[in-house]
């Protein structure tokens, strides 16, 4: 039912023999790339993560030993960061959230001809790279800037006060960088909605702020999950945000991935907290689908 | 959660007039729809019948003028104040809620108490109990327009405003609804102002016809006052067919006018004389007139020297085409009961007709 929800709301389909044939062809070309650039790496990361120092003790190599504790040993280790992890991109996203939806709302009802324009100025920063605007901001908060200077001057900053290297430059940063995924859909959905809705509830006794409750955010959440999931996802194992922003207090799980593979050579522990990561992920997200799924339905 | 005051009475327009930008959509328009009534506004697409309907809803501001509900002035109120519910043209019922959901919003809104059983109430009105726990997108056309019908009537609102609610529906629940809404009317006893262009509905249905052409009420009346004695050639044309024939007045007889059309002497009564000058335009439907062989006993009046050009069998009746002599057209339908001649193309034919079905107006209407 939640994922209906998300997906099409009305859409009964009654597939037949004949045309479930056909959907396999047209199955096949992405089952295929799956199977060789997902299923594939995940079952090699997956033997990883048990493996154990070959005796040798020489760099980068490792033994196969089925040692599940790595799991354990992995987490004990990197608690701090996993926690981290999940509080940086919650906060990024709930951030997120209540920067996009009223930018969407007023693109979507209140834009008129500036509609399209604005939507260009959401998708504009995918034309240069996330490394190169995570780069940017550093320049910008940096003690240098022009934002520390700024508050410096007028005195809402101490002279030896930062931005950069905190914990708020991290989750700006993150904030920053999903908006646009938190933004599409969520105005995708808004714009889909038929104004004559909102006029039939206006018509129903509903006020504007119970128009808004009981008409136009319902029929967004569809909208609202997908962005959300959007920008949690990717931002809890993002680790440019907090390598660039912030100082290792600061470092999330992926950058402790990211070190082990690249740094340390622990492919091992690297692949565990991957692993961990993942499922991690997988948990909260089934748990937020069922409960907005359900929630919504008044 | 606001419960909109008790507001009873007529609802009166008085010169509302709507513009947008430089096109004037409704001109100065007035109108007093009596309490408990069933008013048709019928008119030709793009007349402005939507966009007074919106008015009375709230969903659109007057340019000027002012809306009333008995002595209650409504001109500026907000939508969600005015006891007015709408059953949209495009029925507009909510994707995300449930069929028993959808009809308990309005209900919600104003927290009113008994919802469960106002709302299985009006759900048996229409039929539909069944289908309370279903969404709108698992309903069939005809049964969405029953719960757009439910979720206002619910509400007992002042007045109820239907926007072409059977637009979409095929001819015969087209037909059948009709006699629903009709029967639900009267069981509510709720004002309805229904919007259509099919001008069979609106005379089958209501009891008062506003006819709207280009932003103003041409002629307002009961169905048959419309159909027997239309004012103007529009409302003639648009409620039926009509042959027009130029002519003048040549005296007044007692009661009756005596008129010379094309040459020929005609009487009708005076009380179907709608024109100010001499100058006239005689009005006849095509039912009203009788075909005779030449020569044959007639009585009302007669146009003789006609001759017919073209025969179409349409069922219960026939469609004659009849050239004059002054080389006009006149459409006739006769009923296929054996009572007309048998006639081939070609050949000369008599017309008469009954003088109280003739109408006569201004010669220079149009
Ligand atoms: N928002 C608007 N802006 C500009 N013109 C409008 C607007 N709404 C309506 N009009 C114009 O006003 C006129 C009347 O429109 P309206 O919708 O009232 O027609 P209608 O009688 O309901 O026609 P139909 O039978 O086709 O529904 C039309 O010519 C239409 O183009
Ligand atoms: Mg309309």
């Amino acid at each position: 039912m939640a994922i209906a929800h998300v997906s099409a709301p009305d859409a009964p389909i009654a597939p037949e023999k004949k045309s479930k044939k056909f959907a396999y062809i047209l199955l096949a070309p992405g089952l295929l790339w799956l199977l060789i650039f997902f299923a594939f790496p995940l079952i090699n990361l997956a033997e990883t993560s048990t493996k154990t120092p070959a005796p040798t003790f020489e760099t980068g190599e490792f033994v196969q030993t089925f040692r599940f504790m790595n799991f354990l040993d992995a987490f004990v280790d990197n608690q701090e960061q996993f926690y981290r992890s999940f509080i940086y991109a919650l906060l990024a996203t709930l951030l997120a959230l209540a920067i996009a939806y009223p930018l969407a709302y007023a693109m979507a009802f209140r834009a008129g001809a500036w509609k399209n324009f604005l939507l260009i100025m959401v998708i504009a920063p995918f034309f240069t790279s996330f490394l190169l605007r995570t780069l940017a901001w550093k320049q910008i908060l940096g003690a240098e800037g022009p934002v520390v200077s700024t508050l410096q001057f007028i005195g809402l900053m101490s002279p030896d006060g930062t931005i950069t290297a905190t914990a708020f430059s991290v989750i700006m940063g993150l904030t920053y960088n999903f908006l646009p995924f938190m933004t599409l859909p969520i105005y995708a959905s808004l714009d889909r909605i038929d104004y004559r809705l909102l006029e039939a509830s206006g018509d129903l006794y509903a006020n504007g702020a119970t128009t808004f409750r009981r008409v136009t955010l319902p029929l967004s959440m569809p909208g609202v999950v997908a962005g959300t999931l959007l920008t949690f996802i990717p931002a809890s194992g993002d680790y440019i945000n907090a390598q660039l922003l912030g100082n290792p207090d600061n470092y999330m799980i992926g950058n402790v991935i990211n070190s082990r593979f690249f740094r340390v050579v622990d492919y091992p522990t690297a692949a565990s907290l991957s692993f961990l990561l993942m499922a991690t992920i997988l948990i909260v997200v089934v748990i937020y689908i069922r409960r907005a799924g359900t929630d919504e339905l008044v | 959660m606001s419960e909109p005051k008790k507001v009873q009475g007529d609802l009166v327009l008085s010169h509302i007039t709507k513009s947008f930008a430089d096109f004037t959509a409704v001109d100065d328009l007035s109108l007093t729809i009596p309490k408990g009534s069933f008013f048709a506004l019928l008119g030709p697409s793009g007349c402005g019948k939507t966009t007074t309907l919106r008015m009375i809803a709230g969903l659109e501001e007057p340019t000027s003028g002012k809306i009333s509900i008995g002595d209650t002035d409504i001109t500026y109120t907000k939508p969600y104040d005015r006891p007015v519910n709408t059953v949209f043209q495009s029925y507009a019922l909510f994707p995300h809620l449930t069929i028993f959901e959808n009809v308990a919003f309005g209900l919600r809104r104003r927290g009113i108490k008994d919802v469960d059983a106002a709302v299985e109430k009006v759900l048996g009105l229409v039929e539909l109990a069944h289908l309370k726990n279903r969404k709108p997108g698992q309903l069939s056309g005809g049964q969405q327009q029953r719960i757009a019908l439910a979720r206002a009537v619910v509400n007992r609102p002042a007045l109820l405003l239907l926007d072409e609610p059977l637009g979409a529906l095929d001819l015969k629940l087209r037909r059948q609804m009709q006699i629903e809404l009709k029967w639900i009317q009267t069981e509510v006893g709720i004002t309805f102002v229904h919007v259509t262009h099919d001008q069979e509905e609106a005379m089958t249905m209501a009891d008062t016809v506003a006819v709207m052409n280009n932003g103003k009420i041409e002629q307002l009346g009961s169905p048959a006052d419309l159909y027997e004695s239309p004012k103007t050639v529009f409302v003639a044309n648009f409620l039926g067919q009509s042959n027009f024939i130029d002519g003048v007045v040549e005296s007044t007889d007692g009661s009756n006018v005596v008129a010379n059309i094309q040459g020929t002497r005609i009487t009708f009564p005076k009380s179907r004389n709608n024109a100010s000058g001499s100058a006239l335009k005689v009005g006849i439907r095509p039912e009203k007139f009788r075909l005779h062989d030449p020569g044959d006993n007639t009585h009302g009046n007669v146009l003789a020297g006609g001759k017919i050009t073209d025969i179409s069998f349409t069922g219960v009746s026939t469609q004659y085409l009849v050239e004059m002599p002054w080389k006009q057209e006149l459409v006739v339908f006769e009923q296929n009961d054996g009572g007309a001649p048998d006639l081939v193309k070609g050949d000369p034919v008599t017309l008469s007709w009954e003088p109280q079905f003739t109408f006569a107006l201004d010669g220079a209407s149009k």
